[in-house]
């Protein structure tokens, strides 16, 4: 009997607990909310941008908004089989071809900061002294002196800036000393601290973890450092997507109460802004 | 969001997906899987050839057949399925499904066969050969499902692919791990692996319960 009751008992509590699962799903399932996808690249969710951002945006107009963290060369792709209904990245020639291809109908501008050169402490290559803002000249030493260099390899944003940079030192780079890593921002620069190597990096996502890193910036506030972040309006004849809740979100963020709030955030905790808004009016 | 309300959403959703896709896998396989092993046939070893080498499928290349499929450009894309967590649990379903068949052929094996042999000598029906050989195996396939229940939790490549690790939509534990890491935030990276470990542990003692109280049940 008690071997009867035992087994009766152990049934009861697994309903028991497969109704919990149950409820807990149904109730999660069953809330009706406005939802949009955006695809955006790894730098505005490693700086922790978005995490700010997007709970006010939800506050104020009730639509949440589901990141697609991935590269700018994956994100437009994911947007081109119309997988994502808003997109954010930053890759000017990319997307103006992009546009220029009938995928998007308009690219709006919207926050700009800059890419640095961060390396290790002890400068192997002695950028700091030699070429502190110049990116090409900067490369042209990692190169000559066989530092080692991280690239994402990711066709990123700031992958794409960096090879345009190697391009225009007339370098292909090539050798043990260039690590093409296929990774987004935050675990690239891991990857640059734990290698002891040199590496292309968004300023935002730098600041945000600066601290378990031991690299420091060797190179900044050059003319090639301009890394301007777009939107891009889909086209939603070529796919069914969620243009309304896209563009009010993009609209948010242009408007004078989006553009104050990407210029607050970083100001508290870094002593400076990490974005720098710049939407046309 | 807290860091505790955010960690509770990853673990109950990956449980979720798990659980779900080792179920629905397991109905599928196991259902197949018995009328395979109890027949022979030409094709029979082909079949079990293939299942085996589904069983060792990389994760990321059922993630990127899903995703094609899902995609809205693709087949099934006017669902609009792709990076939801039902698209989580097609993937996790389909890397399971292979285990569980395979697995579940050898473990019935020689022993369902003596089954069938005496049910047929005592005039049950197909239904009831069925019901008995499960009964009767039941401790083998529960293991079996807890094998593919094991593929499912700890997989990583195929849920961060067609999920797309969407903060409290998609992201699950492993893919939480992954991206903390990539984050340099280990020690939430940490926690949530030991919580992944221990809900693996409870789930596997829940099973391993259940069939310990039913073979019980089945003598007294």
């Amino acid at each position: 009997m008690s071997i009867l009751r035992s087994k009766s008992s152990f049934k009861r509590l697994l309903t028991v607990l497969l109704c919990v699962v149950m409820g807990i799903t149904v109730a999660a399932c069953s809330k009706k909310q406005r939802t949009m996808i955006l695809a955006t690249t790894t730098s505005t969710q490693d700086s922790g941008l978005l995490d700010y951002l997007l709970p006010l945006f939800e506050k104020d107009t009730g639509i949440k908004v589901n990141v697609l963290a991935k590269g700018t060369g994956e994100a437009l792709e994911v947007a081109k089989r119309g997988d994502a209904d808003g997109l954010l990245v930053h890759a000017k020639e990319q997307e103006l071809q992009f546009v220029k291809d009938g995928y998007g109908t308009e690219r709006l501008e919207v926050m700009y900061n800059d890419f640095i050169i961060v390396g290790p402490i002890d400068d192997p290559a002695k950028l700091k002294e030699k070429t502190p803002s110049d990116a090409i000249e900067s490369f042209k030493l990692i190169s000559s002196s066989k530092a080692t260099f991280i690239s994402r390899g990711d066709k990123s944003g700031t992958n794409t800036k960096e090879l345009g940079i190697w391009k225009s030192a007339g370098i292909t780079p090539t050798g043990n000393w260039y690590v093409s890593a296929g990774k987004g921002m935050g675990a690239v620069l891991q990857m640059a601290d734990e290698k002891n190597a040199y590496t292309l990096t968004d300023r935002a996502t730098y600041l945000n973890m600066k601290d378990k890193l031991n690299l420091e910036i060797v190179t900044e506030k050059g003319s090639q450092f301009l890394n301007q972040y777009a939107f891009i309006r889909l086209d939603d004849t070529k796919n069914k997507i969620k243009t309304k809740e896209a563009n009010e979100f993009i609209d948010w963020m242009i408007s004078s109460k989006g553009q104050q709030l990407i210029g607050e955030y970083g100001k508290e905790k870094y002593g400076m802004s990490l974005f720098i808004p710049n939407a046309k009016k | 969001m807290s860091f505790y309300e955010e960690v509770l959403g990853v673990v109950f959703l990956s449980l979720f997906i798990s659980i779900t896709s080792t179920v629905i896998a397991s109905l599928a396989g196991m259902i197949l899987a018995i009328p395979i092993s109890l027949k022979d046939f030409r094709l029979k070893k082909y079949i079990v050839r293939l299942s085996e080498t589904f069983m060792s499928i990389p994760p990321v290349l059922m993630g990127l057949v899903v995703y094609l499929i899902l995609s809205r450009k693709g087949p099934l894309g006017s669902l609009g399925l792709l990076f939801t967590p039902t698209a989580m649990i097609i993937a996790q379903s389909l890397l399971v499904f292979p285990i569980v068949f395979g697995l579940s052929i050898s473990a019935i094996g020689s022993r369902g066969r003596k089954i069938q042999k005496n049910c047929i000598a005592l005039g049950a029906r197909r239904k009831d050969t069925l019901i008995l050989i499960i009964k009767e195996c039941k401790i083998q396939l529960l293991s079996v499902a807890a094998a593919g229940f094991g593929r499912s939790i700890s997989e990583v490549g195929a849920v961060m692919m067609v999920g797309g690790n969407i903060k409290g939509e998609t992201r699950v534990m492993t893919t939480y791990i992954a991206l903390q890491t990539g984050q340099g935030e280990f020690n939430e990276a940490i926690t949530i692996g030991v919580i992944l470990l221990l809900v693996a542990f409870l789930v596997n003692f829940i099973l391993h319960g259940l069939s310990k109280s039913n073979g019980n049940g089945d003598r007294s």
